[in-house]
C-alpha cells in the first residue's frame, strides 16, 4: 500500500539517541513504520557514553501522525513529539468551546480494527 | 454525596462473577466456572443482529448503548497460561475481536472505552493505563492467569504506557497487531508480529467504510442546499421547479463528491492539505455541473466557486476519518482554510445574484 503523507507531519519528533537504549518498544507501537533499530550513527561528542550501539533511527518522518505512542511508551523517555488528534471537526469545536480539540466521534477511524 | 456517587460507580457489575441476567447478550455461548466465578463464554460467529447492528453504526443509527459490558470472558476452554486479549467495549471492536477467534482459546478483558473504539479512547485516554489498571484489580484477572501479560490492541499505544503499566500493575503488556485479522497468527506465531501487522491500512475498502459515517455527518449540509435552492430559484413562475431542480442536483452532487468521491480519490488528488485536495475535486465539479446546466459565465463561477468551498470543508473534515493526519497539521488547515472557504462561499453567493439578476 502507498504511503499517504500529510501537512507538518512528524516535525515535532525528536529522538535521543544517546539514551535510546535500543529496546524497538517505539518501533513495535508505531502504526506508520516512522523508526527502525540501526546501528548508531558516529557519536561527535566524545564525552557522552551511549548507552547502545544499536539505537531507534527517524526514518520516515513525513509518515509520522504525530500519535505520540512511541513517546508513551519508551521506558527511557528518549522519545518527545507533540501529539494530539489529527481531526479538523475536532480542532474547530476546540475553538469554538475554547477548549483543547477533543473529537466527539464515537464510530470514524478504525472502524474494523480491533 | 461524593461518596455514595463513588460507591455507586464501583458498584457497578463487572463481567465474569455472576451469570447475566437471562437471557443476556446473544455472544455469550455457555459459562465456564472457575474458582467459583462464571466466566461467560463468548461465540466466535456473528449473528445476523450483530450485522445488523454494524450496518446501524456505519450509518450513524443507535450509536449510544452499543456497549458491552466490561469484566472477564472467555473464548474456548482458556486455562491459567492461555493468553489474554484486551478490548474495548465498543461493540465493533468487541466483534471484530471475538469473529477471529474460532479455535483459539483465551482470556478476554474487556475494559470501559465508553463505548468507543480502541484508537479514538486510546487517543482520548479513555483506553488508558490507569482504566486499564483498575479493571486489571476490579476483575482480579490475575487470580485466573499463571502469568501477567497482556496482549493489547496496538492502536491502543497512543493511550496506553508498557513501562507505566508494568510499574502500576505489574502486567507486562505485549502489543498486538493492528488488525483483530491478524491475531490469529500472531498468536500461532508465539505472539511474533511482522512489519505489516503494526501498519494501519488506508486502503480504498477502508477509505469507503467510512465514507456512510461522513455522510450522516453531512445531513445539515443537505438540509442547508435544499433550503438555498428553494431560495435561489425564485421568483415563483413556472420555470421555479426547473431551476429549483437543477441548483439542488448541483449542491447535492457537491456534497455526495465531498462524502464518496474525496475519499475514493484520496491518494491521487494533488496537495496534502485535505482542504486543498476537496477545492479541487469541488471546482472540478462545479465546471461540469455548470456545463450540463448551460450556466452563464458569472454564474458558472459562481458555481464553481461554491461547490469549491462546500467540498473543501467537508473534505477537511475527512481528516478526523483518515489514518495520517496530524494535530498540528490539521490545524494549520483549519486556521488557514477556514477564512477562504467562508469568502469564497460569500463571493459565489455574490455572483450567483449578479448573475441571475442580469442573466449573464
Ligand atoms: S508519533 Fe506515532 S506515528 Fe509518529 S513515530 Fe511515534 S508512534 Fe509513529
Ligand atoms: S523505545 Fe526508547 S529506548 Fe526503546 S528503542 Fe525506542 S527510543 Fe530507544
Amino acid at each position: 500500500m502507498r504511503t499517504l503523507y500529510y501537512l507538518k507531519n512528524g516535525e515535532s519528533l525528536e529522538l535521543d539517541s544517546l539514551h535510546c537504549t535500543g529496546c524497538g518498544a517505539c518501533v513495535d507501537v508505531c502504526p506508520h513504520a516512522v523508526l527502525v533499530i540501526g546501528e548508531r550513527a558516529a557519536c561527535d561528542d566524545e564525552d557522552d557514553t551511549p548507552s547502545s550501539d544499536e539505537v531507534a533511527r527517524i526514518v520516515n518522518r513525513a509518515a509520522c501522525m504525530e500519535c505520540g505512542a512511541c513517546a508513551k511508551n519508551c521506558p527511557v523517555r528518549a522519545i518527545k513529539v507533540e501529539s494530539g488528534v489529527g481531526c479538523a471537526q475536532a480542532i474547530i469545536l476546540g475553538k469554538l468551546r475554547g477548549t483543547a480539540p477533543d473529537c466527539d466521534c464515537a464510530g470514524g477511524k478504525s472502524g474494523s480494527c480491533c | 454525596m461524593k461518596f455514595t456517587a463513588l460507591q455507586k460507580k464501583e458498584e457497578r457489575p463487572l463481567a465474569g462473577y455472576k451469570r447475566f441476567e437471562a437471557p443476556g447478550p446473544a455472544y455469550i455461548e455457555d459459562y465456564l466456572e472457575v474458582k467459583d466465578r462464571q466466566i461467560p463464554v463468548i461465540g466466535t460467529r456473528l449473528g445476523f443482529m450483530d450485522r445488523l447492528g454494524a450496518v446501524k453504526m456505519r450509518w450513524g443509527f443507535g450509536r449510544s448503548g452499543y456497549r458491552v459490558l466490561p469484566g472477564v470472558y472467555a473464548v474456548g476452554h482458556p486455562v491459567p497460561d492461555s493468553p489474554v486479549l484486551v478490548s474495548a467495549n465498543y461493540k465493533l471492536s468487541f466483534d471484530a475481536l471475538r469473529r477471529e477467534l474460532s479455535g483459539i482459546a483465551a482470556w478476554i478483558l474487556v475494559i470501559d472505552t465508553k463505548g468507543v473504539n480502541v484508537w479514538c479512547a486510546a487517543g482520548k485516554g479513555s483506553f488508558g493505563t490507569a482504566e486499564l489498571a483498575s479493571k486489571l484489580a476490579r476483575t482480579r484477572l490475575a487470580d485466573l492467569l499463571s502469568h501477567r501479560k497482556l496482549v493489547l490492541p496496538q492502536l491502543a499505544a497512543t493511550g496506553v504506557s508498557a513501562p507505566e503499566l508494568a510499574k502500576g500493575a505489574r502486567f507486562q503488556a505485549i502489543w498486538g497487531p493492528v488488525m483483530a485479522k491478524d491475531l490469529p497468527a500472531f498468536l500461532a506465531a508465539g505472539m511474533q508480529k511482522d512489519k505489516e501487522m503494526r501498519l494501519v491500512p488506508f486502503g480504498l475498502r477502508d477509505r469507503m467504510a467510512v465514507a456512510p459515517v461522513e455522510f450522516t455527518q453531512a445531513a445539515p449540509f443537505f438540509g442547508a442546499a435544499l433550503a438555498l435552492s428553494c431560495l435561489y430559484a425564485l421568483p415563483g413562475d413556472a420555470q421555479w421547479f426547473g431551476r429549483f431542480l437543477g441548483i439542488l442536483g448541483f449542491s447535492w452532487g457537491a456534497i455526495l463528491a465531498a462524502c464518496f468521491a474525496f475519499p475514493a480519490l484520496l491518494p491521487v488528488l494533488p496537495f496534502r492539505a485535505f482542504a486543498l485536495k476537496g477545492a479541487l475535486l469541488g471546482t472540478a465539479w462545479g465546471l461540469c455541473a455548470s456545463a450540463l446546466l448551460g450556466a452563464p459565465l458569472l454564474g458558472a463561477a459562481g458555481l464553481a466557486l461554491a461547490s469549491a468551498a462546500t467540498v473543501a470543508f467537508l473534505a477537511m473534515g475527512f481528516t478526523g476519518a483518515s489514518t495520517f493526519t496530524s494535530q498540528r497539521g490539521a490545524t494549520l488547515e483549519v486556521e488557514r482554510g477556514l477564512p477562504w472557504m467562508l469568502g469564497a462561499l460569500a463571493l459565489a453567493l455574490g455572483l450567483g445574484l449578479g448573475s441571475r439578476l442580469f442573466g449573464i
